[in-house]
């Protein structure tokens, strides 16, 4: 069969790093490819400059034979080339129909020619079965749907080659199963697609081949329906990995926190983000939350730590109701907060190393006395956590934490909150963004946490995650505690199918 | 009472055009994404490039030296404001520290060029525009003795010019993209639309009508340069804030300013105001505009991306 | 660390080098010699005591003004309200000073905090708004300085008419005055007053509060990023307000320098322009309280001098403004300059390893 897209050892290097050494890769018409590499591998470098967002140092692109420079993404739309990109870039006050056309609008004198526009995405809709209607607003729909109108929008442009960018990050179990379907409708009606992705699953599900790339290298090509999952995460990583975490069996200990009917409001006016939610965590348990992103682990984690107002309910830690308790008390009473974006909260990205990790204990003997920090006990702290945890530094405690790898970031704030000794660790997404060696090593803590009989409450969207790491799991839809599961009893479908609503009894 | 109010209100107009036009040049600015705060300093460029134009063409071509001093005063903002564009759209600079050095370097250098021509700093224009009663339409009762008596051909053009910018802003293509670069620019980037391209144009548009504002100053009821525009320029961008960034809104809120100006301006010639403080009459916008900020501070309509630097190479 | 506050000083001294060719260019093209132009405007802000006394005078104010605004951008807020809070507190100490008849020290610390809590009350109400509503502080600092404006025009007149003129105060007594005689006479007459011991103390502060103290470890964190300080359990609104408060009590500090100190009454119908220069000396000095010092001082010269070269020149003395406004806008466009600096660094590096090219490399970094 031949291709549609060629690209010869592709090079890239970013100021540091070289993000791509020598990659090639084939996508014939028709099939679905898929891009598989651990975060920071180069998947996304490597469609960026297929997609014209960069260019590359050296190397060759072909489509349909021949030779293309591609500058920017206009010129990959002339080429037929569109991409769902991983964070979507629409409007959020426009319709669909102002989303899809915003840069080639057709035109009816001076005017925009909207009804046009509106009646071919009608059929393209309905063609493909993507269901989607042109005259919603952006922020008024659904995930799943805001991804359809990008996929809508390659279609509108006539793209013959599509490039998803992990699509499914922000899917439910059964939005993923259409997705797949809908990719393979796409691929009958004789479209080319590439799947960047590091779920393997998916791949099995829907790639007819699948191109492996590690730490910026090429690695190989295969044919999907002849190598097993943990052959291509072999490939991934560099060696065997067993996705599974070694836990011993024990016996939780004293209610560390308990929630009683806790309601909590969402971001938006008037509705409630958290519906009377009621869960425990017990010592030396680790309790899992599943969830689809935005159900409400959001509302819940910023009230446990006080972020966020309760509207009603009880939060209690050790007994007491902290509920209304500032989020210095929370932390002094013993609660730790690994929060979801690294980044935006846990850092201070311009402050040093050794001032991120006293960052909630700054007013506290011996890091400050009178209102006069201590520079060298901080040093001293500082030094300590980088050691025990493995953190790597540039320059030692002094270096800038924005310097950091994502994954040594992570590991700092896992020490910071692990130092203050909580009774109760709180861990969003922990291991989001990071290498499969971050990966292991962030699980192990976790699980070392309970083993010492603290009690670790674990939110991750990452359902691989939880049923590996918790003990018990609590189902979350909507806001509301759909079920509770052990993690022992239960597997992949049934906590998906929670995860939809549907709660255990009702399955079939 | 009506007596006073049918007075006041063909200088509310008046007072009105120039803080309506530099805010809605604000609005081209900040639908695009670039927060202008140097509003104030094209004003004042606009007024002095026009008196410079004007006074120069007075003696020798006295019928059309004010339009010619208008288009003068347009230019020049547009070539001021590309300081400003450069600054936020290439440089990533802070676009509120750009926006005061675009003011504070057109107060300085308006004056020291100013004061090498004529000494004093000030440049006088000989007249300014006539005003008129508008045909028919100022015999209507009511309304045409407040909207249509009096008036200057200025506020006429701004007030198409708004309309104009109204229609451009939610109909056309260009006006889609516009406001696609001030609420997503890497939307619009993914889309194949020039983010900076369309930023450049809506600053030199904020250019050309603060320019246009400030000349519109200068010939209806100042007639005199001074190196100033006594804060328009920032009573303008509250408007920007007050009409939520809709251009009707605008012409809401500058009216509203307007109106308040003038009576502040002229109660000490009017009984009834006269008992009211002066100081609370001339605070009033000002105050007026605190509390607008408060209330609309939960659900502005402010373009989410104006003030955010734009990279291409992100995403 | 080291490297970064050289690049300041560079990315500083390069601002100041366009702006003054900018300067030269203008005097150029307005048919005026440049060489001689400096000549007198350097000479005037420096030629002898009393005119480096006057520098000193002049660049007291500008000390708090860009105290004021640096400290509020260590916090993350833009304090672009230093003129109104200048004049407020201005007011304020000109107010205590023609009211009150009290021994000279009691007088005069009590004119201080005046001006002190005038400028932190009008900075309090845009902190108060951004940290409660969430209004953003530019426009409403903006707004705070014509409200001042507009107060202090109907104040001065109403409660503290002048003799002479309608459009100022009353002149203070010489106890209500910073003024001191043995200051004047050792600066040959000039306008030199304790304002400035006022200043070099404020500026050694701020210096300890931002870089040793947990208040500014809060105030930092919170302006560096708002949504770490919360999740640290800092509480940010409290810090937003006690920040602007801290830069308004600042910039009121520096009214009272310049009402009471550098001159002896307060016009009205003028929003001084030291606020808005308290931008370009925050910005000169990389908001470091040390580089405020010394920028203000450079501003000083500009100012004090401008008028001799005005008066020995025929080059109008708002070149100083122009000047000072363009460094602004050079140092808002610093990437630009950065840029030219890592570029010619990475030219120099690039000769010194070919330089090296000949010797065998040995691990290299």
């Amino acid at each position: 069969m031949e291709y549609i897209v060629e690209m010869e050892n592709i090079r890239k290097e970013f100021p540091g790093i070289v993000a791509n050494d020598n990659i090639s890769l084939g996508l014939k018409k028709g099939e679905i490819l898929a891009l598989l590499g651990e975060n920071g591998a180069g998947k996304s470098t490597l469609m960026s400059i297929l997609f014209g967002l960069y260019k590359p140092d050296s190397g060759q692109i072909r489509v349909r034979g021949s030779d293309v420079s591609i500058t920017n993404p206009n010129q990959a739309n002339d080429l037929g080339i569109g991409m769902v990109h991983q964070h979507f870039k629409l409007v959020h006050n426009f319709t669909v129909t102002e989303n899809i056309i915003l840069g080639m609008e057709p035109k009816q004198g001076l005017t925009l020619n909207l009804r046009d526009a509106s009646k071919k995405i009608k059929e393209l809709s309905e063609k493909y079965r993507l269901n989607v209607d042109p005259d919603a607003v952006i922020e008024n729909v659904s995930v799943g749907m805001q991804q359809r109108v990008e996929i809508l929008k390659m279609l509108y442009r006539d793209a013959e080659v599509l490039i998803f960018d992990e699509p499914t990050a922000v899917l439910t179990p059964q939005e993923i199963q259409e997705l797949i379907k809908i990719m393979k409708d796409l691929k009958a009606e004789g479209k080319s697609i590439i799947l960047i992705t590091h779920k393997l699953k998916e791949i099995k599900a829907a790639a007819d081949r699948c191109t492996v790339i590690r730490k910026g290298k090429f690695i190989g090509t295969v044919n999907v329906a002849e190598k097993t999952e943990a052959e291509m995460a072999e490939m991934m990583v560099g060696r065997k990995v067993s996705f599974s975490v070694d836990k011993k069996e024990q016996e939780p200990g004293e209610k560390v926190l308990e929630l009683q009917n806790l309601s909590v409001m969402s971001n938006h006016k008037g509705i409630l983000g958290l519906r009377d939610f009621s869960v425990d965590v017990k010592q030396g348990e680790i309790l899992g939350i599943a969830g689809v992103d935005g159900n409400g682990q959001t509302e819940l984690v910023e009230a446990l730590t006080g972020l966020r107002k309760t509207e009603s309910g009880r939060i209690l830690l050790n007994g007491k109701d902290i509920s209304s308790s500032t989020i210095r008390e929370r932390i002094l009473s013993g609660i730790a907060h690994i929060p979801e974006d690294r980044q935006k909260r846990g850092l201070v990205l311009d402050y040093s190393v050794e001032e991120n990790m006293i960052l909630e204990i700054y007013n506290k003997e011996p890091y400050s006395k009178n209102y006069i920090l201590n520079r060298e006990a901080i040093r001293k702290h500082a030094d300590k956590i980088i050691k025990d945890f493995d953190v790597r530094t540039g320059e030692g405690a002094v270096t800038p934490v924005r310097s950091l790898s994502g994954g040594n970031q992570q590991k700092a704030i896992v020490g910071r909150e692990v130092d203050h000794n909580p009774d109760l660790l709180i861990a969003v997404q922990p291991t989001r963004g990071l290498d499969v060696g971050s990966i292991e090593y962030i699980h192990r803590r976790l699980v070392e946490q309970r083993d010492n009989g603290k009690a670790v409450l674990l939110v991750s969207l990452e359902l691989d995650e939880v049923l590996d790491l918790s003990d018990r799991i609590a189902i979350i839809n909507n806001g509301e505690l759909i079920g509770m599961v052990k993690a022992s009893e239960t597997d992949e479908k049934e906590v998906g199918l929670m995860m939809t609503g549907i709660r255990k009894g009702e399955q079939s | 009472m009506w007596a006073i109010i049918s007075q006041i209100f063909p200088y509310a107009m008046a007072f009105t055009a120039p803080l309506l036009i530099t805010s809605l040049g604000g609005l081209f600015s900040e639908k695009s994404g670039v927060v202008n705060i140097g509003l104030e300093g094209l004003m004042v460029i606009g007024s002095f490039s026009s008196a410079l134009v004007i006074s120069t063409f007075q003696p020798i071509y006295p019928e059309g030296a004010i339009w010619l001093g208008l288009i003068a005063a347009m230019a020049a903002g547009i070539l001021f404001s590309l300081l400003h564009a450069f600054a936020s759209i290439n440089l990533n600079a802070n676009q509120v520290i750009s926006g005061t050095a675009i003011n504070m370097i057109a107060g300085a250098l308006t004056v020291f060029i100013a004061r090498n021509l004529t000494g004093s700093g000030n440049i006088h224009i000989m007249s300014g525009l006539t005003r008129f009663n508008v045909p028919l339409l100022s015999s209507i009762p009511v309304i045409g003795k407040l909207f249509f008596s009096q008036t200057y051909m200025s506020t006429w053009l701004i007030l198409l010019i708004l309309f104009v910018s109204r229609f451009v802003i939610y109909k056309t293509a260009f006006g889609l993209r516009l406001r696609a670069c001030g609420d997503h620019p890497h939307a619009a980037d993914a889309a194949g639309v020039n983010v900076y391209v369309i930023r450049y144009i809506g600053v030199m548009l904020s250019g050309a009508f603060a320019g246009l504002g400030g000349a519109a100053i200068l010939v209806t009821y100042s007639g005199e340069f001074n190196g100033s525009v006594a804060g328009l320029g920032f009573l303008a961008l509250a408007s920007l804030i007050f009409g939520q960034w809709k251009p009707l809104g605008i012409l809401g809120a500058t009216f509203f300013f307007g109106f308040a100006t003038t009576v502040a301006n002229v109660s000490q010639a009017v009984p009834a105001l006269a008992a009211i403080p002066p100081v609370l009459l001339k605070t009033f916008p000002y105050i007026v505009t605190l509390i607008a900020l408060i209330i609309f501070s939960k659900s502005s309509q402010a373009p989410k991306a104006a003030g955010e630097p734009f990279d291409h190479g992100k995403k | 660390m080291k490297t970064t506050v050289n690049k300041q000083v560079i990315i500083g001294l390069i601002s100041v080098v366009l702006g003054l060719l900018a300067g030269a260019l203008l005097m150029l093209i307005t048919g005026n010699n440049p060489f001689e132009g400096y000549n007198y405007l350097f000479r005037g802000g420096l030629m002898n005591i009393e005119r480096i006394g006057n520098t000193l005078a002049t660049a007291t104010p500008l000390i708090f003004t860009g105290l004021s605004v640096a400290f509020a951008f260590k916090t993350g807020l833009f304090n672009i309200g230093a003129s109104g809070q200048m004049l407020f507190g201005g007011l304020c100490a000109t107010a205590v000073g023609l009211s009150f008849d009290m021994p000279r020290f009691i007088l005069l610390a009590a004119m201080i905090l005046a001006a002190m809590i005038g400028g932190g009350l009008w900075a309090l109400i845009p902190g108060f708004l951004k940290a409660r509503f969430n209004v953003h502080e530019v426009v409403a600092t903006i707004m705070m300085n014509w409200i001042s404006y507009w107060v202090i025009y109907y104040t001065v007149p109403a409660f503290f008419k002048g003799e002479f003129l309608e459009t100022e105060s009353r002149n203070l007594p010489a106890a209500a005055s910073l003024k001191a005689p043995w200051l004047t006479n050792l600066f040959d007459g000039s306008f030199i007053n304790y304002g400035l011991f006022l200043a070099v103390i404020a500026v050694i502060l701020i210096e300890i509060i931002l870089n040793r103290t947990i208040l500014g470890f809060e105030l930092k964190a919170a302006g560096y990023n708002r949504f770490s300080a919360e999740y640290a359990g800092m509480n940010v609104n409290r810090n937003i307000i006690l920040s602007m408060v801290i830069a308004g009590a600042l910039a009121g500090v520096g009214g009272a320098t310049f009402y009471i100190g550098y001159a002896s009454n307060i016009q009205i119908g003028v929003l001084p322009s030291l606020g808005f220069d308290g931008i370009a000396v925050a910005l000169l000095g990389s908001n470091a309280p040390y580089g405020v010092f010394i920028s203000a001082l450079f501003f000083g010269i500009l100012h004090s001098g401008k008028g001799f070269m005005n008066a020995m020149t025929s080059i109008p003395p708002e070149i100083g403004d122009t000047i000072i406004a363009t460094i602004i806008y050079f140092a808002a466009t610093s990437v630009l300059i950065e840029k030219g600096v890592n570029a010619v660094k990475a030219k120099l590096s690039g000769m010194k390893n070919k330089e090296q090219e000949s010797v065998p490399a040995e691990g290299g970094r």
